[in-house]
């Protein structure tokens, strides 16, 4: 059997967590709020979550978890967007912005623990 | 739109995906050299710096409607950056200082790059 380079796995799943990202970001498309970035953190934290709690393996890690949701989720987008938000005088959406993604992920989370640790 | 050729709609279709199987990779050889949050943290305060700097410039020289500037920096950069990594590792730290400090070392640097981004892309602006 051949050994895929860890590289191209998550290459493959970064290219398919970018499409998904970008399709969510075309279906959902807000001017007031960025919702589509929320929804993918939040997803996207709650499949990597199940994924490393049910110790996947470590090809299905590297294609589903760095690769897929690594790219599906994204940092940069959040940032720009939660500064777009203050400096359009839309404070209280910039806020809500910063703790929405950090309190979605969290609870998406915690409820992937409680689903591996209770009804896997 | 749907007047549009399919190989002009398929376009940002092939940039975001090449854009990210390369950030995803360039994360992932980030994480190997700085295993843990401190890569992820590079990642993202980085990744937020280009972004920042890229879309401030493509709005101070009208630049914005170009869909494919907008989509290759979100393909390239958004799958470099991470969300669901940093909550993650934030979530499996031990001590509750150390989860407190990599959320606010995060929130503070990723804020912080796009404002020095835009501050960048207005000194470009000028000259």
């Amino acid at each position: 059997m051949t050994t895929i380079e860890p590289a191209h796995i998550v290459g493959t799943g970064g290219a398919l967590g970018a499409l998904l990202r970008y399709a969510v970001s075309e279906w959902i498309d807000t001017e007031r709020f960025p919702a589509g970035t929320l929804i993918v953190n939040v997803v996207g934290s709650f499949v990597l979550a199940i994924l490393t709690l049910t110790s996947a393996s470590e090809q299905l890690l590297l294609l589903l978890g760095t690769g897929a949701c690594g790219s599906f989720t994204t940092f940069s987008s959040f940032s720009y967007e939660t500064i777009r938000l203050w400096e359009s005088d839309d404070r209280t959406h910039a806020v809500l912005n910063a703790v929405g993604n950090l309190t979605g992920a969290g609870v998406a989370i915690g409820f992937a623990w409680i689903l591996v640790h209770f009804v896997w | 739109m749907s007047d549009e050729h399919f190989l002009i709609r398929l376009e940002p279709v092939v940039l975001v995906g090449i854009g990210g199987f390369a950030g995803s990779n360039l994360r992932y050889f980030v994480a190997g050299l700085l295993p843990g949050p401190p890569g992820t943290l590079v990642a993202n305060a980085v990744g937020s710096f280009v972004l920042g700097f890229i879309l401030y410039e493509a709005m101070y020289s009208g630049l914005l409607s170009s869909k494919t500037h907008w989509v290759a920096a979100t393909g390239f950069l958004s799958s470099f950056t991470t969300y669901s990594t940093f909550a993650l590792q934030t979530a499996l730290v031990s001590a509750p200082i150390l989860m407190l400090a990599n959320v606010l070392a995060n929130y503070a640097l990723g804020f912080g790059a796009v404002l020095l981004g835009r501050e960048f892309a207005r000194i470009v602006e000028v000259q």
